[in-house]
């Protein structure tokens, strides 16, 4: 069966248009110390490649952090910042008040300098949540990006609100009576939406340049955007390293994960929906975090992912941007 | 030499930060500091200072801010208090870590529980072991002062570490005082615009707060205690160009009718002023009583209180705070180690008072000093006048 995983005209596209839509700069450099198959570090790469040279990251404590900024040495060709694992966002805008401030008063050079905070699924959706929340509310012309790689993989692969029902961590085992995590994963961009931010998106390494089109957006938006992004962990997953794209793409194909955009209150589906999709099975089979889920278990993420599913599209097909409603109650 | 008004304290913290030309204020409201914020604020809306305000959700995000900011090489203020220092406790060490020159303007307050809103030394306590350079002012007129002075300590290269400048909750911070306030001429000649050492712009990328592994940690943790140390000699140089221009002298332990004492009290704070009226009624009854006050808590200047105390027999220290069971207040136990070595030392008794805005009076300095000329308290440290 051919899939939009395997599927030939996306791949020969891919290397016909690549070179001319994907920048050969680096500003996330080889030799940092993530895993094999590490897909949050790839989408990091990706996402500077769009972002560009003018750009400010702030990180917060976790995976990338930790394996991007062993002193003496740094991944980072771009400035960059940590300070802790909470207060990515709010370190976010500081900068941005901080950058504006000065620019306004002719102190650096006069150009705009996007100031971007990253952090992981707990970084973001746990303990830096209010630090978000009061970000975007206020409207700091600041991009963050969640990358979730659905655990706290930093100290060891514990369960966060970004968990999806029933995978096993390590504190959400897969025990004899409480068969991992028990609650479904939070819904944290109906949150960032419910926010009334310009823009809003998910995205995933596994379809790049829907990401880094997506990254060059929300760059491109005067305010607050957020993005987020699905990133495949081998060692969370426990997923073999080579398969860290494939389950990425499997996560769209079946509905798991949809990849979709959220402008100016509009919804909408960035990549070609997939006429069926596939069944969630098939995602959950490749790790070792769903190993024990039953087939009725299965059937109830079934029928969430569907009901999920249906609901987006009802979004879809029913949103108008500010834009546009703006006109009808003009009229 | 500036003019001479009648002004709120926390207002008039304000009003010397904006002086420094503040560029980033992130502040989140705490009592009794709220003056301090909504004054900021008032001086950023109405234009007086070129300065973005970040309305932040919460001190730990406050404290985050200030940092990001202060990395672009912004100059920044920040204000708080209490639970609101507490709750930034996680970033403290951080943001002294990352060697920024945050000044942040502390109006002490009790911590919970119970919830208590008025003036003691124990949110600053816990704090003590952060990293920063602590002043701890008297009256309003220091707390204008400091906050100046702070940022021209902070921003000295040879330092390069966030200052807090305590002024007491209500005490100080709601009080209508007569103090000169300078003149912003006088302060651009003493506060030259703030030039960072590295910043966060893309034309010169920098990593901050990098991951140390335990081969680095160690050296880093002592290069930033050296500074501290070494700060010593930058506040007094700031301090002694202060008294030049402004002819105020500060002096990191400052005494009064200590050379030929018999007893003298120690204090940090507003409590000062009262304790030097007691010192002069106790002088009144033939006592030979002193006052050291220590301005000056990190870095704690050893020699000058070493040589504050000469021939003094009995040093009573005076604590807001409690280091619960511990040696005694922090102040005490602290002035007792740093006296251990000294040959002829003075016996060091403990004094806890002044808990959660509980007042102190001048009866209550010169009845506690008798009772130590006297040898009569309970040891090693007494909670004084309190009931049960
Ligand atoms: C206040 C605080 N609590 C806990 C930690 C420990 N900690 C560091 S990173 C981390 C998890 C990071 O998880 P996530 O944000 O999902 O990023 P990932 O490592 O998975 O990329 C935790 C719990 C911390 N650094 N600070
Ligand atoms: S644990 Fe997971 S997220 Fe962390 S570096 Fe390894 S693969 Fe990446």
């Amino acid at each position: 069966m051919t899939t939009l995983t395997n599927s030939p005209t996306i791949i020969e596209n891919f290397d016909l248009y690549a070179p001319k839509l994907v920048s050969k700069e680096e500003f996330f450099s080889a030799g940092h110390r993530a895993c094999q198959g590490c897909a949050e570090a790839l989408a990091i790469r990706l996402m500077c490649k769009a972002l560009g040279r003018d750009t400010v990251i702030t990180n917060a404590t976790g995976c990338m952090e930790v394996i991007s900024s062993l002193y003496p040495t740094t991944a980072w060709k771009l400035p960059w910042i940590h300070v802790a694992f909470p207060c990515a966002a709010a370190v976010g805008s500081g900068v941005e008040a901080g950058l504006t401030a000065l620019r306004r008063k002719g102190k650096i050079p006069d150009k705009r300098v996007k100031s971007v905070a990253i952090g992981g699924d707990g970084g973001t959706m746990d303990i830096g949540f209010q630090a978000l929340s009061g970000a975007m509310e206020r409207g700091h012309d600041m991009l963050y990006v969640c990358f979730d790689n659905e655990a706290y993989m930093n100290t060891g692969i514990q369960r966060s609100s970004g968990t999806p029902f029933l995978a096993s961590t390590t504190t959400s085992p897969a025990g004899k009576k409480i068969p991992g995590n028990q609650v479904w994963k939070k819904n944290v961009m109906e949150i960032m939406v419910a926010h009334n931010i310009p823009y809003v998106a998910t995205a995933s390494p596994a379809y790049p340049i829907d990401f880094m089109n997506k990254v060059k957006k929300a760059r491109e938006v005067k305010g607050s955007a957020y993005i987020h992004c699905l990133v495949t962990c081998p060692t969370g997953w426990r997923s073999p390293s080579e398969t860290s794209i494939q389950l990425g793409r499997l996560a769209y194909e079946t509905g798991v994960f949809p990849i979709y955009e959220v402008e100016d209150g509009k919804y909408r589906f960035t990549m070609p929906v997939p006429e069926k999709r596939r069944p969630v099975a098939d995602y959950l089979k490749g790790q070792g975090r769903f190993r024990h889920v039953t087939p009725d278990q299965i059937k109830a993420i079934q029928e969430r992912v569907d009901i999920e599913w249906e609901m987006l599209k009802i979004k879809i097909a029913s949103s108008k941007s500010r834009a546009e409603i703006r006109e009808q109650v003009k009229s | 030499m500036g003019k001479r008004i009648g002004i709120e304290v926390a207002i008039a913290a304000a009003e010397a930060a904006a002086l420094c030309r503040f560029e980033v204020a992130a502040v989140y409201p705490i009592t009794p500091q709220s003056h301090v914020a909504e004054h900021l604020s008032d001086i950023v809306n109405d234009g007086r200072v070129d300065a973005s305000f970040i309305t932040v959700e919460g001190e730990h995000s406050a404290l985050s801010a200030a940092i990001g900011a202060s990395g672009t090489g912004a100059r920044v203020i920040t204000a708080t208090s209490s639970q609101g220092l507490l709750y930034m406790s996680e970033v403290m060490p951080i943001a002294s870590g990352m060697r920024v020159p945050i000044v942040m303007i502390v109006a002490n307050r009790a911590v919970s529980s119970p919830i208590n809103i008025w003036n003691d030394h124990s949110d600053i306590m816990p704090m003590r072991d952060t990293g920063w350079i602590t002043f701890f002012s008297e009256n309003g007129q220091e707390a204008v002062d400091m906050v100046i002075q702070a940022y021209k300590v902070a921003e000295h290269r040879d330092v390069m570490l966030p200052v807090d400048v305590m002024m007491d909750g209500f005490q100080l911070t709601h009080m209508v005082e007569p103090l000169f306030m300078p003149d912003q001429e006088e302060v651009d000649r003493f506060l030259p615009p703030y030039v960072p050492y590295a910043t966060l712009h893309p034309d010169n990328p920098v990593s901050m707060g990098t991951l140390a592994m335990p081969d680095i940690f160690a050296e880093a943790q002592k290069s930033k205690d050296a500074a501290l140390v070494n700060s010593l000699t930058v506040i007094k140089e700031v301090w002694k160009e202060w008294e030049e221009l402004f002819g105020r002298k500060y002096e990191p332990v400052q005494t009064y009718l200590t050379e030929d004492a018999d007893v003298a009290m120690v204090t940090m704070g507003s409590m000062g002023e009262t304790a030097e009226v007691a010192v002069d009624e106790l002088r009144r009854q033939g006592i030979k009583a002193g006052l050291i006050k220590i301005k000056l808590w990190r870095p704690f200047p050893f020699e000058d209180l070493k040589k504050a105390v000469k021939g003094i027999r009995v040093v009573a220290v005076m604590d807001r705070a409690v280091s619960f069971g511990g040696p005694g207040g922090p102040v005490f136990s602290e002035i007792r180690s740093a006296l251990y070595d000294e040959p002829a030392r003075p016996a060091v008794v403990n004094f806890i008072i002044g808990l959660g805005g509980r007042d102190i009076q001048v009866v209550d300095f010169v009845d506690m000093m008798k009772k130590a000329a006297a040898g009569k308290l309970a040891e090693p440290y007494e909670f004084y006048g309190v009931r049960g």
